[in-house]
Order: structure tokens, then C-alpha cells, then sequence
């Protein structure tokens, strides 16, 4: 009866505790290349992360961080690390690293990829293949490699520099890149004798809006991907002085932010939802509020109005929300007069799709009725065993970071398909274990907790940065910065972990402890046993640790949830059944260990 | 040992009490003791009992001697007042400073070695007055601080971690503390919290001399197979009389005994002490038989916890001396010097 032991070699049980790593998409080891930000061995840093996430310098200006809300350092104080802007400090401050890249394949093995789009999916494949002595050939309708990343993210936010030199570490592997070749049959790409075909595509098509007036006032309405990317590609100079962005997400903020460094000097957001629900992060909404762009709420965009083919302005309905029983948020006509704003120009960004008109239905790709692919969640497999897509061109937009993801598993299917095994057995990660234990009271990582709440990023001052649509906006943390940064990390990866056989019970951990989440207790079912634990568990997405053979007949019960990795469980613990070490999980790439 | 403090941070749904304290507003520095020391587990129930009895923390004088256990009050209620006094002279500057200030709450922290040697007949004296005062011994059965030679409260026969057999006989603290007059009586185990925190919560509700002897391994001299007092052995050997729950003011008891199972004692101040009885013969209320219980259970090489004995009815030093309800240190010259009327009328009565 009871909760069974918890089996602490099973890769994912700290992999969990670790909560940043566990939300990270490619799972990038955070504490550890946290510890080497505040050691100064930037470089270090740089590589565990190239490793996983394989673009930290674009991530660590770009990143949607999924990371920061998995922060323990939340759970207890109520604000992150900031994960993300110190990923940017190791690439700010590394040295050269080119002699630590992996080295051109030195014979090739004679297979052949074809990558449709170099944007982060395919690029992550390459990268992971092309060292293998994989033929990888990249194929974009632009002249340089990015995709999105180039195209769509304003030059403010990630310079050129930054893209050129993490893609060029990539395409330097002996990547054949196509810059300004475009494909338009997958028919004849299959025709070529591919061994394999990744589809990284993207999702390239912003939403339109139908309503009145769209069309009338068709020279001043842009779609706001293509208006972004006619702005990175310099296509685009100017504005009107009044811009209304519609839309809610990432793209809009770009968009308003990018008109205001256009001459737009009127620049409003204006959303159909609430400011909560708005889709873009927190942090964006920030920036926009920072350069003066107000965000208007709970409007549905009704009408283009328009005048001898100009656009005057737009009509939206007042909304409200609505919540049915199952709490599903509608929005429903808040029976108020609309609201007419005045323009000059309007940018859509309501959301963006994916299109792939070029590749033949009768191309054995099966496709859904949404004019998805139909593509295995684990393999990104398609249903033609050669094809395999990843990034948004996979399951619709998301962002870099999950594309990168997307981007090492198509790499570990086609290495594995190609020396003829089941791609659908995945590798584990690797895990080591290694004791943290330097003397009586010393731990080989930073034990002691600081106080520190979480650090401003420097911003470069309004004028300057709303004057250039180049001007990088944020500076990063400067070395001093980083290192009070890095301090607030709690060191999730360095374990407790418990061995009963040496436990006298003697209670010094329980006393300890300060976030009380050791409980010697009863043996119960875990709904109950969380109930009546020295401070309760209710924190349901956060496991117990539970420890049987205890001479009492008691077992050992430990709440992760909010564990500050002090040490001081084991500090304090007279036989060292208490020990502190650091799981390192990494996970299993494309190559032999993938095999 | 550890020289880090313990972090700030604690628990997002750490409950707070009546005056908003939390425990953690009880503690105090980070212990030095020896990783794994009982005493850590007392300072802890302390603070358990403190946090629960919303006690204000200036209104707590925690008086200790010398020893391992005497430095103990510097790791809890870290907003009291303190003295360290001299070895084995805990009770008289605990009596002193009680007689001086009679409002405060007097927890007097000693040790085997502080109380039943050097300051053994301070312990009697204290107890035999009635002070009003929580006097907590912390028993080993060793002396730590000189590497583990045996205390005066080490069983005859128990072996030292080296092997050497004691030859001498124990005193038995509570055995003292029960026929000298002490009016609540109790023994518990460093070990077993749940037990522990509800004395300490009811020692500090009773007015007059609270004794417990708490057993409290010594992990580095007196933790090995051949000891008494080490964590296996006593719980191996744990006869625990009765559980309690203490009700403060006047509250309705709202958990269901079975009938028989239940002893309640109502104290000065209101509390009710409700006793769920582990053994139905065993009664707290009654010094003889709880002085015979001991012996005979002793013999049988039993050690007896629980609320041994408990006198509803008792009184403290202060009633015996028939002092004035204002603290003495807080009488002014009015009252000190009522003038030479006053005088010559205490004069003529005794002519």
C-alpha cells in the first residue's frame, strides 16, 4: 500500500526537478552553463549551449523562453532567472570558439539531404548531419541563410551580425548552401535520388483580413510578415505617421515597434482580446509600452475606411469577454458605439499559416484536412518514409527554439533511418552523476542562496534606439550584471539524493530545511500522503521524492516543488544519507550514440 | 556544522499565527552542534511549541548553563532575551531573574552534565521552590564537549563508544524532579516530535516547576549499539504512557475519545491538558504511582515518556512569597519608600 520508491535512474526523474531544462524544447542544460557564466568561462558556456540549442546568440535576444516560467527561482520568489538574457551574455563574451566547432566530415558516407529552407529547423539538421559525412544541401528562395530569423525579426532586436555568424558555423561544415534557389516541386527534388528531404519551410503566409474596405484601401494595409521582411531586406524605408497594427502576438509588437523607427510617430496596438490573454510575451508588450505605443483591447477590426482610394481609418466593435461553464472564453458584442481610429497605414499581423504550394498532392505526402501534413510527433516522418518536416512547417508557428528542437530529431531519424534502424526507438539522454562534495562544508557549486531579486537588462536610451531601425535596442548584462545574475540561479541539476540504508532518522534534515520538504512519515496514497507532508505538496506538476527501507518502517518523503538545492539537508546529515549531486543530461544527438 | 545561515526563503504556504509570526520568525542562528544532534531536534520543537502558543518573543527568557545543550538557546527564538550563566547555575540566575520579573516566560535549557553534576542541587533547589519555569533537560547520557565520557544520568551498565562498561548507577532526573516537588512532570525523546512540541506547549502553559527530561542521542559519542540513550534503543525501548493535546482558553474539546480513554487537567491559566491514555492504568494526576511506574518500568529496562505527573492545583514561588501581582523590577520609589507614616505604623506593630 502506498507510493511506490521513487527509481532515481530513471533519466527523467531529476531531468524534471531541473524544471528550465525540462521546459526547454532542446533541453539545453541551463544550471550548468549558468555556473560558467558566473565562473567568466564564457566560452564554455557558449558551447553547451551551441550543443543543444545550437543558435545562443539569436536565442538569447529571441528566445520565448519557455524556460523562465519553469523557473524555480519563481516558485519562490516570484520572479526567474533571467535564463535568457544570460544565454546572451555567453555569446557576447566568448572568445573565438571556431577551433571547438566539430570539424568538416573528412570522408563523406555518401548520403545525400536535401534541406527545404535555411532557417533554424533545417539549419539544426545540418548541423548535426553534415559532421557525420552527410551530403548536406540547403536550399532558400533568399540570398542568406536565417530564414525567419533573418526576415522577420526587426535588425533592433537581432543584427545581422549575430545571424551571419551562427549560421555561417553551420553552413562552414561543409554545408552546400543554395542561397536564392527557391523549389517549387517536391516531385522533382524526390526525381533527384535524395536519401532524405527535410521540409523546414516555415509558416510563411500572414493571415489577411477580410472586411469591408480591405480591398478599396488595399496601398495602405500590409500583410506584417512581408511588411517586416520588405523592411529587412531594406524594400521598405518609410510610413505614415499613423499606423494601427492589429493583432496581438510577437509579430505585432515587432510590427509597431519597427513602424515607430519608420516615421510612424502615432503607433497603436489594437487586439480583440484582453491585454492578459494577448499572445505576445510579456516581455514584448513591455518594450512597446517602453517606446510609447499604447495597446488598445477587447476591439474586433469591423471596417477599412477609406477615401478616393486612401485609407482614412478603422471602425472596430467594442467586445467583451464571456466565459461559458467550461470556462472557454468567448467574445461577444460589448453593445457600446464603435470606435473609429484615424490612419495612414494599417499592418496585419493576425496570426501567420503555413502554405505548400509546391508540393504536389500526388507527391506521397499525405496531407490533412486543415492542408497539414500528416507527420509523426515523435520521428517528423511524413508519410513518405524519405520526407520529414520540422520547425513551423511541422505542426504550425511556433518559435526558434521549438524548430531547433524539431531540428535535432529529424537529424536522429534520418541518421538512424539511414543505417537501416526502427526510427521509432529514440535514444535516452546521457545522464552522469558526479558528487558535489569538496570538504565538510564546502559543495563544488555556489550552495548559499542570494536574495537578489531578478536584474534590469540595459536598454539603450529611447531616442537613440527609436531613431534607427538598426540600433540593437537592449545592451545585454555586462560581466558584473551577469554575475549577480547568475547568483540568483538555484543550481536545480545538483540533486538530493537520499539512501535510506545510512539514515538513523534522526530528524536533522526536517529541522534544516527551509522550505520544509522533508517529511519522515507514514507509507499512504499519494493524494492523501501529500496532504499531511511537513508543509502540504499541492503543487500537483511537481513530484515527490519517496525513499522506503527506513528501520522505523517510515518512509522518507520529499516535496521537489520548492527545494532550494541548498545542501543543507546534507550539511547537516550526521552519515551522509543526504549527498548532493550534479545529474548532467544531455541529450542524444544524431551520431553513433543515437544508434 | 555548517557555516552558511540558512536561507530567508521558506515555504510559499508557511502558515502564520495569531500575532502573524511564522515559525521561521522563531528561529535563530544556524546551529554548530554536531550534524545530526538531538538537541537541533529540540531547539526545533521549541520553536514548534513557541510558534503554536503565538508567544511573543520578548516575553520569553531562555537561561541556560554550560554545555552542549546550553549553548542550544542560541538557535532559537533568536528575539529573546538570553543569559548564559555559569556552569550548573542555570536555576539560581533563572530564580533571580524570575523573582525580579515574574511576567516573563522562563525556559531554563540544561544538560545531563549541567544538572545532574555540577548543578544538582541547584536543579533540586529550583524544583523544590515551585519557580515558575520550563526546565528543559537535554539527557545524553555524555559528556560531549569532552568526547563522550559518561554523565551522571548514563545507565550502570551502558557501554561508552569505546567499550568501557559504566560501573556507576544513573541518576534518574524525573525521579528527582518528581519526589522534590515538581508539579508538572514529564520525560520525551528528541526523536519523536509529535510527542515532544505538545509537552513543551503545556510545560509553558503550567504555572509552577515544569520539568522534562528529554533523551537526546548524542550522535558523535553516544549513538552505538551498546548505549542507552542512542536513537535505536530508544525507540526500541520507548513506553509511552499517554499522548497529549493541549487546548488553550476554554475551547470545547471537539475530538471524539472513547470514554476511559481520556484524562483532562485544566490549568490556571485555562488551558485544558486532554490526555489520550496509551496505557489504561496509568494515571497522571497521581505522584505515588507514578514514582512506582518509573522504578518498576526502569527495572524492566523500559523508558517511560509522556506526561508522567501533573498538578492542576499548583502554585508557583511567587504565591508562596506572597508577592505583589506587579513585576518587583518595575516598582518605583512610590512604592518602595511609601514614606515614614507608612513606617511608623509598621513600627508600632511590632512593639
Amino acid at each position: 500500500m502506498g507510493m511506490k520508491p521513487t527509481d532515481i535512474s530513471a533519466p527523467d526523474y531529476f531531468h524534471k526537478v531541473v524544471d528550465c531544462q525540462w521546459a526547454c524544447p532542446a533541453h539545453t542544460p541551463v544550471p550548468e552553463y549558468i555556473r560558467l557564466i558566473a565562473a567568466g568561462r564564457y566560452s564554455d558556456a557558449y558551447m553547451i549551449n551551441w550543443k543543444s540549442n545550437v543558435f545562443p546568440g539569436i536565442l538569447g535576444r529571441t528566445c520565448d523562453r519557455p524556460c523562465e516560467p519553469a523557473c524555480r527561482r519563481d516558485r519562490v520568489e516570484h520572479e526567474p532567472v533571467a535564463i535568457c538574457r544570460l544565454k546572451r551574455v555567453a555569446a557576447d563574451y566568448k572568445d573565438d570558439i571556431k577551433d571547438r566547432l566539430p570539424k568538416k566530415a573528412s570522408t563523406k558516407n555518401g548520403k545525400r539531404i536535401a534541406l527545404i529552407g535555411a532557417g533554424p529547423a533545417s539549419l539544426t539538421v545540418a548541423r548535426d548531419l553534415a559532421p557525420l559525412g552527410y551530403d548536406c544541401v540547403v536550399f532558400d528562395g533568399d540570398t542568406r541563410a536565417g530564414g525567419m530569423m533573418r526576415t522577420q525579426i526587426p535588425k533592433f532586436r537581432l543584427p545581422d551580425s549575430v545571424i551571419d555568424e551562427e549560421t555561417n558555423y553551420i553552413l562552414d561544415l561543409g554545408v552546400d548552401f543554395r542561397g536564392g534557389t527557391r523549389i517549387d516541386s517536391m516531385k522533382a527534388l524526390l526525381a533527384d535520388g535524395y536519401d532524405a528531404i527535410v521540409v523546414g519551410s516555415g509558416a510563411p503566409r500572414g493571415r489577411d483580413l477580410d472586411i469591408p474596405g480591405r480591398k478599396e484601401a488595399a496601398a495602405n494595409i500590409h500583410i506584417g510578415i512581408d511588411w517586416l521582411s520588405s523592411v529587412s531586406f531594406d524594400h521598405i524605408h518609410s510610413i505614415g505617421k499613423r499606423v494601427i497594427v492589429l493583432g496581438g502576438g510577437n509579430t505585432a509588437m515587432d510590427c509597431c515597434r519597427s513602424a515607430r523607427r519608420l516615421g510612424g510617430e502615432d503607433v497603436k496596438v489594437v487586439v480583440r482580446s484582453g491585454f492578459e490573454e494577448m499572445k505576445a510575451s510579456p516581455w514584448e508588450k513591455e518594450d512597446a509600452a517602453r517606446e510609447g505605443i499604447p495597446i488598445h483591447n477587447f476591439l474586433v477590426p469591423k471596417e477599412f475606411l477609406h477615401k478616393g482610394g486612401k485609407l482614412t481609418g478603422v471602425v472596430f466593435e467594442r467586445v467583451k469577454a464571456e466565459y461559458d461553464a467550461k470556462g472557454r472564453r468567448k467574445l461577444v458584442p460589448a453593445g457600446e458605439p464603435d470606435v473609429t481610429f484615424e490612419c495612414d497605414d494599417v499592418l496585419v499581423a493576425v496570426g501567420q499559416e503555413n502554405a505548400f504550394p509546391w508540393i504536389e498532392r500526388d507527391a506521397g505526402i499525405a496531407f490533412d484536412e486543415w492542408g497539414m501534413p500528416k507527420v509523426d510527433k515523435v520521428t517528423f516522418q511524413s508519410t513518405n518514409p524519405k520526407v520529414y518536416f520540422g520547425g513551423d512547417a511541422a505542426f504550425g508557428p511556433k518559435n526558434i527554439i521549438w524548430a531547433v528542437a524539431h531540428g535535432h530529431e529529424v537529424a536522429v531519424s534520418i541518421d538512424k533511418m539511414l543505417h537501416g534502424e526502427n526510427i521509432a526507438e529514440r535514444p535516452l539522454p546521457a545522464v552522469t552523476v558526479v558528487n558535489q562534495k569538496m570538504g565538510i562544508h564546502e559543495w563544488s557549486y555556489k550552495s548559499e542562496i542570494m536574495p537578489d531579486q531578478r536584474y534590469a537588462v540595459p536598454h539603450r536610451d529611447n531616442a537613440t534606439a527609436l531613431s534607427s531601425i538598426k540600433a540593437e535596442v537592449e545592451l545585454g548584462f555586462d560581466a558584473k550584471l551577469a554575475l549577480a545574475e547568475a547568483g540568483r540561479c538555484l543550481n536545480c541539476d545538483v540533486e538530493t539524493v537520499f539512501s535510506a540504508p545510512l539514515c538513523i532518522e534522526c530528524d536533522a534534515c526536517v529541522d534544516i530545511c527551509p522550505m520544509d520538504c522533508i517529511t519522515f512519515t507514514e507509507n499512504g496514497e499519494e493524494g492523501e500522503l501529500r496532504e499531511r507532508l511537513h508543509a502540504p505538496a499541492l503543487n500537483l506538476t511537481q513530484d515527490i521524492y519517496i525513499a522506503d527501507g527506513l528501520k522505523t518502517g517510515r518512509i522518507m518523503a520529499k516535496d521537489e516543488d520548492v527545494c532550494l538545492h541548498c545542501g543543507l539537508c546534507a550539511e547537516r546529515c550526521p552519515t551522509g544519507a543526504w549527498d548532493m549531486n550534479k545529474y548532467f543530461i544531455e541529450m542524444t544527438h544524431a551520431g553513433p550514440a543515437c544508434r | 556544522m555548517t557555516y552558511l545561515t540558512k536561507p530567508k526563503f521558506h515555504h510559499p504556504s508557511l502558515p502564520k499565527n495569531a500575532l502573524g509570526y511564522t515559525r521561521r520568525d522563531y528561529e535563530a542562528a544556524t546551529s554548530t552542534l554536531c550534524a545530526g544532534c538531538g538537541h537541533d531536534s529540540i531547539s526545533a520543537a521549541i520553536i514548534e511549541a513557541s510558534f503554536e502558543l503565538a508567544i511573543e518573543p520578548h516575553r520569553v527568557a531562555k537561561i541556560s548553563g554550560i554545555g552542549c545543550s546550553s549553548k542550544t538557546p542560541t538557535y532559537f527564538l533568536g528575539a529573546s532575551h538570553g543569559f548564559n550563566s555559569v556552569h550548573g547555575r542555570m536555576p539560581s540566575v533563572l530564580t533571580g531573574a524570575n523573582l525580579a520579573n515574574r511576567d516573563l516566560i522562563y525556559l531554563g535549557i540544561s544538560g545531563d552534565g549541567d544538572s545532574a553534576s555540577i548543578g544538582f542541587g541547584q536543579f533540586a533547589h529550583a524544583l523544590r521552590r515551585g519557580v515558575n519555569m520550563t526546565y528543559i533537560v537535554e539527557n545524553n547520557g555524555v559528556y560531549g564537549l569532552t568526547k563522550g565520557q559518561f554523565s551522571a544520568t548514563a545507565d550502570r551498565g551502558s557501554k561508552s563508544k569505546k567499550g568501557a562498561v559504566n560501573t556507576d548507577n544513573a541518576i534518574d532526573l524525573v525521579a528527582m524532579a518528581l519526589q522534590l516537588g515538581a508539579t508538572f512532570v514529564a520525560r520525551s525523546f528528541s526523536g519523536d516530535k509529535t510527542q515532544l512540541v505538545p509537552i513543551i506547549k503545556a510545560a509553558i502553559a503550567h504555572r509552577g516547576a515544569a520539568f522534562i527530561d528529554v533523551i537526546s542521542p548524542c550522535i558523535a559519542f553516544n549513538n552505538h549499539p551498546g548505549s542507552t540513550k542512542s536513537l535505536d534503543y530508544v525507540r526500541a525501548h520507548n513506553e509511552a504512557v499517554n499522548a497529549l493535546d493541549i487546548m488553550i482558553g476554554r475551547d470545547a474539546i471537539t475530538v471524539d475519545y472513547e470514554p476511559g480513554k481520556v484524562v483532562e487537567v485544566t490549568q490556571h491559566d485555562g488551558s485544558v491538558l486532554t490526555l489520550r491514555k496509551l496505557n489504561d492504568d496509568y494515571d497522571p494526576s497521581d505522584r505515588l504511582a507514578a514514582m512506582n511506574f518509573l522504578q518498576q518500568e526502569a527495572a524492566r529496562g523500559r523508558i517511560v515518556t509522556g506526561l508522567l505527573y501533573v498538578d492542576g492545583e499548583a502554585d508557583d514561588l511567587h504565591r508562596h512569597f506572597n508577592t505583589v501581582a506587579m513585576p518587583l523590577n518595575q516598582l518605583n520609589e512610590p512604592e518602595l519608600c511609601p514614606g515614614s507614616k507608612a513606617l511608623d505604623k509598621i513600627n508600632a506593630g511590632l512593639r
